[in-house]
């Protein structure tokens, strides 16, 4: 059994007739200092997996397990990067992460939780934006905060929710680059969910592709055994790599096209059309409920 | 007729030499600014100037039982009256108290260890001094409306249930006016506060209490909407950090609503205020309202006149008073975006 499991977990939305079922027969077994990545269209459910793991929602059926323990509610053991960071506008930088540091850690002496700030400021750059409020930050030292604060918390795994998608392309590959490397630092156990097969891929241990909703569930897992480091301009021209991209992508693509084409209802139409004020009643034999549309077609009308 | 028309040269105008582009453009934008600053400076002044004549012809023209309205030119003579006033009457009560400190030494040479009985000066209140009441007795009811206001918005904007609870009374009492509560409260005031030495007068307290009621319908609905309507990403945060109830309040459903409770307060001010003349009038509480009150009770044209002073005080204390909540939101909150 793994660090984190998750057993035939489902999860819908919605009252008992219109309800939509987003995630169906979820399971997933992590190990401790693994890092997986989740890919899966925007939609197929990805942040309610999230959500369930870090315990913000309760699955309609199934169970979630961390280090044995059945998830129930949030805690600061699962450290959440929100895609769209979640920082609190208020607070600066080091205010932001004091707040989630005095909450795991209530009876350290100031100084202590003041040094313990810090280091993980410095462990994503940020050290010159310590006390700027988050508007004065750009979007990439914004979710660096956020990394910061998850991080500072030491939980036993962390969770990452796109935590790159709102960024532009440069940038999100330098804070890849940054996650890989804090990755490689302290070997926290990862959950990477992502819409990028290729960040995906040049992060973490094992990628599973998550099939397209209504009723997302995940496919095969593929380990990437690419050795690490891994560079980011080599990484193109391993055949390896893009063996594991084409699984993936041919998968996504494959459980999208099976489940766009198939119409769950069929609408029928009702068989009458309005009559027409031009057409004279007597051309309609002097009828004056509607008729059939089939019926219609034998009637000649002068124009 | 076509021939005459087909020799007529046409005329062409030939076109003026344009002169170089950078002074035109330079020019244009003079132009702009120019009547940037006149519609900005101008504009007003030009109103106000109307706003004079019409009322001195209005005032010229409409006779009451004792003359005519006064007009602008009466109404400052009359500030400047009641300018003249507080300060003869300052240098009264100074005057007083010095004779008074005179007189207690002597009684105290003569009889040795005998007290001296502690008289106050009794000259009526100035104008200042009445404004001054007024603005205490709205700060007053308005602490204690915000008070109430603000930790019941906050606890409606977080549990619906409390707010349902809540609501008919809010709908109920929100559009009642302040003339409707003001002799509850006096009867209230005068039978549960008797205390043997009193710190507030009791048409004080009645104002004040009266202002309260008034003024926090809309901290109270601004706290809750605003509480209600924070961003469901601030308060995963707090779960996932496990926050206390208290803390949660604190550090993050105050400040994320502080935009939406200072517009109350605001809002909250303002209403106060305006209650707060009615109230002074009913109460006899010794501001503004009172004034009003007692000039219409004399029913001369100088006091006609004194009460147009006091209603252009009112309205200039209001103005500031609601730039003075700005200023403090904008210093408080957040978002620095506020109108």
């Amino acid at each position: 059994m793994g660090f984190l499991t998750l057993q035939n977990v489902s999860k819908g939305y919605g009252a008992n007739g219109g309800r939509t079922e987003v995630l169906r027969d979820i399971n997933l077994d992590v190990e401790r200092g693994e890092f997986v990545a989740i890919v899966g269209f925007s939609g197929a459910g990805k942040t309610t997996l999230i959500s369930l793991i870090a315990g913000l929602i309760k699955p309609d059926s199934g169970s979630l397990t961390l280090n044995n323990s059945e998830i129930t509610e949030p805690g600061p053991d699962r450290g959440v990067v929100f895609q769209n960071y979640s920082l609190l506008p208020w607070l600066s930088v080091f205010e932001n992460i004091l707040l989630a540091v005095e909450s795991v850690n209530p009876n350290w002496p100031a100084e202590k939780k003041k040094q313990h700030v810090e280091k993980y400021i410095a462990m994503v750059s940020l050290t010159p934006a310590r006390d700027k409020k988050p508007r004065e930050l750009s979007g990439g030292m914004r979710q660096r905060v956020s990394v910061a604060r998850a991080l500072a918390m030491d939980p036993q795994i962390l969770l990452l929710d796109e935590p790159l998608s709102a960024l532009d392309a440069l940038t999100r590959a330098t804070l890849q680059d940054e996650i890989s490397r804090i990755w490689l630092e302290d070997k926290k156990t990862v959950v990477l969910i992502t819409n990028d097969p290729d960040e995906g891929i040049y992060l973490a241990d094992r990628i599973i592709p998550l099939s397209a909703g209504p009723g997302a569930t995940l496919g095969p897992a593929i380990a990437i055994d690419i050795p690490r480091p891994r560079d980011r301009k080599e990484l193109n021209h391993i055949p390896r790599f893009k063996e594991i991209r084409r699984q993936v992508i041919e998968f996504m693509l494959h459980c999208k096209s099976s489940q766009s084409t198939a119409i769950s209802r069929k609408l029928v139409l009702p068989d009458i059309e309005p009559e027409d004020l031009a057409i004279p009643r007597a051309a309609l034999g002097g009828r004056t409920k509607p008729i059939r549309r089939s019926e219609i077609k034998h009637v000649e009308v002068d124009a | 007729m076509n021939e005459a028309v087909s020799k007529v040269e046409p005329v062409v105008e030939k076109a003026p030499s344009l002169p170089p582009k950078a002074p035109a453009r330079v020019h244009r934008e003079m132009d702009e600014r120019l009547r940037e600053l006149f519609s900005s400076i101008g504009a007003p002044l030009i109103s106000f100037a109307v706003f004079l004549l019409v009322w001195s012809q209005v005032a010229a023209h409409v006779k009451v039982n004792f003359g005519s309205i006064p007009g602008p030119v009466a109404v400052w003579q009359q500030t400047e009256v009641l300018w003249n006033t507080h300060w003869a009457e300052r240098k009264k009560e100074t005057a007083f108290y010095q004779e008074l400190a005179k007189r207690r030494a002597n009684f105290l040479a003569k009889n040795p260890g005998q007290t001296f009985p502690d008289i106050k000066y009794s000259g009526p209140p100035t104008y200042f001094d009445q404004i001054c009441t007024s603005l205490e007795t709205v700060f007053t009811g308005f602490l204690i409306g915000s008070l109430i206001a603000v930790p019941v918005g906050i606890i409606c904007g977080l549990s619906r249930g409390f707010f349902n609870a809540v609501n008919p009374f809010i709908q109920i009492f929100k559009p009642v006016s302040p003339l409707a509560w003001l002799p509850i409260v006096m009867i209230m005031v005068s039978a549960l506060y008797n205390p043997p030495h009193p710190w507030f007068e009791k048409a004080f307290l009645s104002s004040a209490i009266t202002v309260a009621m008034c003024s926090l319908w809309p901290t109270l609905i601004n706290t809750a909407l605003g509480v209600a309507s924070i961003d469901k990403d601030y308060l995963n945060v707090a779960r996932v950090l496990k926050l206390g109830w208290w803390k949660q309040v604190w550090k993050i459903v105050l400040p994320a609503s502080l935009p939406y409770i200072f517009t109350g307060l605001r809002l909250s001010l303002g209403v106060g205020w305006m209650v707060l003349i009615a109230a002074e009038m009913l109460a006899q509480n010794p501001g503004l309202g009172k004034f009003i009150w007692d000039m219409f009770q004399n029913g001369s044209s100088d006091t006609l006149a004194q009460i147009m002073v006091a209603v252009f005080t009112i309205g200039f204390i209001g103005f500031v008073l609601d730039r003075l909540m700005l200023v403090l939101q904008r210093l408080v909150t957040y978002d620095a975006k506020a109108i």
